[in-house]
């Protein structure tokens, strides 16, 4: 008999825009600052904590198994173990399902678990050339073979290799993560000017949120330069159709649609959410904001990754026998606008329902007012490792604001998969 | 006969298979080893019987937890009576020294822990010398401290290993040393981690490499025709810390080597004549007094075993903000709590600083500080901690709301301490539903370097509640001081008659150059007028205006008048001096005159004051104020505090003069009445 999963408490940075340089944050700086209110506030746990897992795809080079390196700094006991999962752009929610699933068989009771990455910190590499000459220079012995491979050094070697773009392209079907939106946008007959609505909603429902006081979950972030971080810095309040439609098209040059106004930002954050088995919460005595009652994964074509929540909710959908209705919020992670949409299509299209997720008819249409209602990854930014564990933990914040019953919570991953999460409110 | 059969009482003796005598120290009924005259005579014996028997090497260790020799006994260095006696026992030490030099075998110190004074003399007599490159072990020559400088051979053995700039540079400041530090210098054959240490000791007994030689700049340095030249400047550089006739030690040692440095054997000799006649002058007997002092402010910090894990900080100014990087810095979770992220983003830049500052490039250090320290603009830390430090600004109204609030959130058997400077407990304690949780816990700015934290006890405050403060005082490095609610406490109290004084002479026409010099010339390490400057001018006035309620002051117009006009003092760029840069701008040109008048008037103020004092019983006891006054004002340790001073000089003659000034300057010279008592005494 699987055990009830709690989310207890949670809390993530604000998330912080790459600008061209380093950020001052790095990896564990930003999943340490964001975690210690967290910790604070929850202090009778801190001795109790299972284990800490982490989501990072690119963690810097001082930061193997980063989790384990957070979990140290934050001062959690030496015997508490500590790990890190990739699942790509759901890297987040793999360490929440994966702590799911531990307290579900009683392998844990109090799991930490969060999602982390600083975008701005990735690697520039040497190219291989480079690499190989570098290894010959260090096996040449005499300083005539020194001289030698001197000699061989050549101006192309020096061209660096920009991991993020690397790591943001498909290596399989060769698309970078636009053209992947774009090819959503073409099957699906998405317009620029449905895009940039998207994108401008997005920005004033984020602007609204933090207005409203409903964003408590962002903890202010310091840097030792005098300066604080209360909000997420890729928020623009004046965003508009007109600005958005001055932009170009940033991948299928020419031209696409997807651009950098109706993608998600490029950004680093933390979030992290602290789960406790049902006993944990008796024995502790624990309030509680929402239960983890599902979750999925799902493979489809990488060409067409932006459309991986659909393939992933819809299972929990038919396990649960769950209609639109019955989902009182929905938070689909914005890699780009074109994807979100596409995901909502789909699901309206009687067609693609039949042929790819195997229904007899369409699911129906997922409400726009229900829908990321308070921002998503183009107001806020995706820090990809981070992201998966965003959207879980706001949605549970949201289902406990509105006092809602049922929500999900979903994303897609490059490389072609989907990942979603069924969170529920006990009445 | 069995070499194992004599056993010792502070030595243990243990042969190895390849016949290495491995040379136990466990000094007998101590907590650690001291080298007192019995540890030598045991030592000597063990020496003479080797002489016969020789092993294949010896290896000097402790086997004390984590320390290895503190020195010499100072308390038996206090029953010297005379040049004589000290002679003798310094003798005594130096032919030991010489004996384990002579040993035909190798000889290894095996470092590990704390290693001072007397203990680097014995290391230095070794042929070879490991030491353990943990972070606590530290090795050094402080004996300066004391107003003497190394008196078994070490100033000889020391720059023979080091080269005489590193050497005498060590003895001079009675800075201790890392083992990565000592062994750049040369006064250390090797630095390995703990695990490594035996095999280092057993690997220079076996295999006896050549000696280390002090290198070239170091052997121009030590030639004859350029010492005179380096003398001097070294002089120099020790005359902007201390001077010649407050501390003739540092000038001693330089001069000695000058002298002697060719011809190490009489060297040696005067060494033991100089160190004799230091050890026995007053600066010396002052300074030990002075270690004594300091030992018994930190057994205030042993009545309780306590160790507190979260500490609250409320007010991230400078103050607060530098107590919170402080337990931070000494391991210690925090948080700190202030009104906006806006201040505390400033807080958290400040503790940067200073978490740099202390850890120099040690990144790991810096991080794990940092991330000890965490900044609560929502007070989330007040529920968790067993400390909450209130050092928010005074006003007793907003402070009584703050606990108000914040009581109820505590956990409980948490404490409450301010840090207020003026404000009496009791009129804080009010606001509390359990008013003897609250206890006043004064820090000095800068909080870094002042030693001293007056612990203020209200009528209310729990006992358990004061000593287990001053337990956490001491676990951060401080030195606790008991004192009674009353204004100003202790510290504050003394300072202030005579900072007024001064800020007086200021308004009389005196230029302040003159003012400062006469106290610098006194022993104080700064001036009044600079230190009112330094402390802030509105702050100075706040608390001379509170005091000047309860205690016989008058607040001089000038005062007022300067802090009106904006003039704040070091921070604003002007007070009484001006600043460029943070620099103080000095007339160099001013002729003093005699200062003896202003001089007396600044020290009889803080005499008086102190007297004041124990009349009313503010501290344990007169050796208390003299601790207070030392480690809180920094008043010239070689003059051991105000009470002491008053001995020596001598409590008829003080009377006297104060009457004159009485006459002359008015009421403020008035002596106070317990100064009758003292003449009785």
């Amino acid at each position: 008999m699987a055990r009830n999963v709690y989310i207890v408490d949670g809390s993530r940075s604000p998330q912080l825009k790459a600008r061209g340089r380093q950020g001052l944050f790095s990896a564990s700086d930003l999943a340490v600052q964001s975690a210690k209110p967290l910790l604070l506030r929850n202090a009778a746990l801190f001795e109790h904590i299972d284990e800490v897992i982490l989501g990072c795809i690119m963690p810097g080079p001082d930061e193997a198994n980063i989790a384990r390196v957070v979990s140290l700094r934050l001062g959690i006991p030496l015997s508490v173990p500590a790990w890190t999962v990739q699942r790509n752009c759901a890297s987040g929610m793999q360490s929440i399902d994966s702590a799911y699933h531990n307290i579900q068989s009683g392998l844990s009771d109090i799991v930490l678990a969060g999602g982390v990455e600083a975008m701005s910190r990735a690697p520039v590499l040497h190219n291989d050339q480079m690499v190989n000459w570098l290894g010959g220079l260090a096996s040449a012995k005499t300083p005539v073979l020194k001289i030698k491979q001197l000699f061989k050094l050549r101006p192309a070697y020096f061209k660096p290799v920009i991991a993020l773009l690397r790591g943001l392209t498909d290596p399989v079907v060769g698309l970078n993560m636009g053209q992947t939106a774009e090819e959503i946008a073409y099957r699906f007959d998405i317009s620029r000017k449905q895009m940039d609505e998207f994108a401008v909603a997005s920005h004033q429902r984020l602007a609204r949120a933090y207005d409203e006081g409903v964003m408590d979950e962002v903890e202010v972030l310091y840097d030792t330069n005098g300066n604080c971080y209360e909000q997420d810095d890729g928020l623009r309040r004046d965003s508009s159709l007109e600005s958005l439609a001055r932009l170009r098209s940033a991948f299928d040059k020419q031209y696409g649609n997807v651009t950098a106004g109706n993608s998600a930002q490029i950004t680093d954050g933390a979030s992290w959410v602290l789960l406790a088995s049902e006993k944990a919460v008796k024995k502790y005595n624990l309030s509680t904001i929402a239960k983890i009652t599902d979750s999925q994964w799902a493979g489809l074509d990488p060409a067409v990754m932006g459309m991986g929540p659909i393939h992933a909710m819809t299972p929990i959908m038919k396990r649960k026998k769950l209609s639109i209705k019955d989902i009182d919020y929905w938070e689909i992670n914005e890699a780009f606008a074109a994807q979100v949409l596409g995901c909502v299509a789909a699901w309206n299209t009687k067609d693609y329902c039949a042929q790819y997720l195997n229904l007899k008819s369409a699911i129906g249409e997922i409400p726009h007012e229900r829908l990321n209602i308070d921002g998503g990854g183009i107001s806020l930014g995706h820090p990809v490792g981070a992201s998966g564990a965003r959207i879980v933990l706001h949605l549970a914040k949201i289902l406990e604001r509105k006092n809602a019953k049922r929500g999900i919570a979903s994303l897609c991953i490059g490389g072609g998969q989907g990942g979603a999460m069924l969170i529920e409110r006990e009445d | 006969m069995s070499k194992k059969a004599k056993t010792y009482k502070h030595w243990k003796l243990e042969y190895d298979k390849a016949d290495i005598l491995w040379l136990h120290l466990d000094a007998a009924d101590s907590s650690v080893n001291l080298l007192s005259a019995q540890v030598f005579e045991e030592l000597n014996l063990i020496l003479n019987d080797l002489a016969t028997d020789l092993p294949t090497g010896v290896v000097i260790l402790s086997d004390k937890k984590d320390s290895f020799i503190y020195g010499a006994d100072i308390k038996e260095f206090t029953t010297l009576e005379n040049k004589g006696q000290a002679a003798a026992f310094l003798k005594r030490g130096h032919s030991l020294m010489n004996k384990l030099e002579a040993l035909p075998r190798p000889t290894v110190s095996m470092i590990h822990g704390m290693c001072l004074g007397g203990g680097t003399e014995l290391s230095l007599a070794c042929r070879y010398r490991v030491m353990s490159s943990e972070d606590y072990s530290k090795i050094g020559l402080p004996e300066i401290k004391l107003g003497i400088f190394p008196g078994y051979g070490g100033t000889v053995r020391s720059i023979r290993r080091a080269g005489p700039l590193p050497a005498l540079d060590m003895m001079l400041t009675g800075r201790m040393l890392t083992a990565r530090a000592a062994k750049k210098i040369g006064l250390i054959d090797e630095a390995v981690p703990l695990r490594q240490l035996k095999h280092a000791a057993r690997r220079f007994i076996m295999e006896e490499p050549k000696a280390r030689k002090p290198g070239l700049l170091q052997r121009l340095a030590n030639h004859k025709y350029l010492r005179p030249l380096v003398a001097k400047q070294i002089k120099k550089q020790v005359a902007k810390k201390a001077r010649p006739e407050h501390y003739p030690a540092p000038y001693r040692l330089i001069e000695l080597w000058q002298n002697y440095a060719d011809t190490p054997g009489e060297m040696l000799r005067q060494e033991i004549n100089e160190v004799s006649q230091l050890a026995t002058s007053k600066t010396a007997r002052n300074l030990v007094r002075v270690f004594f002092l300091q030992e018994a402010l930190k057994k205030y910090g042993k009545q309780v075993e306590y160790k507190a894990k979260h500490v609250h900080v409320i007010g991230g100014g400078i103050m607060g903000g530098d107590i919170a990087a402080w337990c931070a810095i000494r391991g210690y979770s925090v948080t700190v709590q202030d009104q906006s992220p806006e201040r505390l983003a400033k807080t958290a830049q400040r503790a940067m600083q200073s978490f740099k500052k202390k850890f120099k490039k040690d990144r790991r250090a810096i991080v794990a500080a940092n991330d000890r320290l965490m900044m609560d603009h929502r007070g989330i830390g007040v529920a968790q901690a067993d400390i909450v430090i209130e050092a928010i600004f005074e006003d007793v109204d907003v402070k009584q709301e703050l606990y108000k609030g914040i009581e109820p959130r505590m956990k409980p058997g948490a404490i409450l301490a301010t840090n207020t400077s003026s404000i009496m407990l009791e009129d804080l304690a009010s606001a509390l539903e359990n008013p003897g949780r609250l206890v006043g816990l004064h820090f000095f700015n800068p909080v870094a370097l002042m030693p001293l934290v007056e612990i203020i006890h209200g009528d209310n405050t729990d006992e358990t509640i004061l000593q287990q403060v001053a337990a956490f005082a001491r676990d951060i490095g401080k030195l606790p001081l008991p004192v009674k609610s009353s204004p100003g406490f202790l510290v504050n109290r003394i300072l202030m008659p005579y900072l007024l004084e001064a800020v007086m002479m200021v308004d009389e026409g005196i230029a302040p150059e003159s003012i400062d010099k006469a106290a610098t010339d006194f022993g104080m390490p700064m001036g009044p007028i600079e230190l009112a400057d330094t402390v802030g001018l509105d702050i100075c006035k706040n608390v001379a205006s509170i005091l000047s309620k309860t205690m016989n002051v008058e607040l001089p117009k000038n005062l007022e008048r300067i802090v009106k006009s904006g003039h704040l003092g070091k921070k604003t760029g002007s007070g009484f001096y001006q600043y460029k840069k943070g620099k103080i701008q000095k007339n160099k040109k001013i002729q003093h005159g005699n200062l003896q008048v202003l001089q007396d008037r600044l020290v009889l103020k803080l005499l008086n004051e102190s007297v004041a004092c124990v009349r009313e019983g503010i501290v344990e006891n007169e050796d208390m104020i003299d601790a207070g006054v030392i480690f809180g004002t920094g008043f010239a340790p070689f003059r051991s505090g105000t009470m002491h001073h008053i001995q020596e000089v001598g409590v008829a003659g003080i009377i006297e003069k104060m009457q004159a000034f009485e006459k002359h300057f008015g009421d403020r010279f008035k002596p106070d009445m317990y100064w009758q008592k003292l003449m009785k005494k």
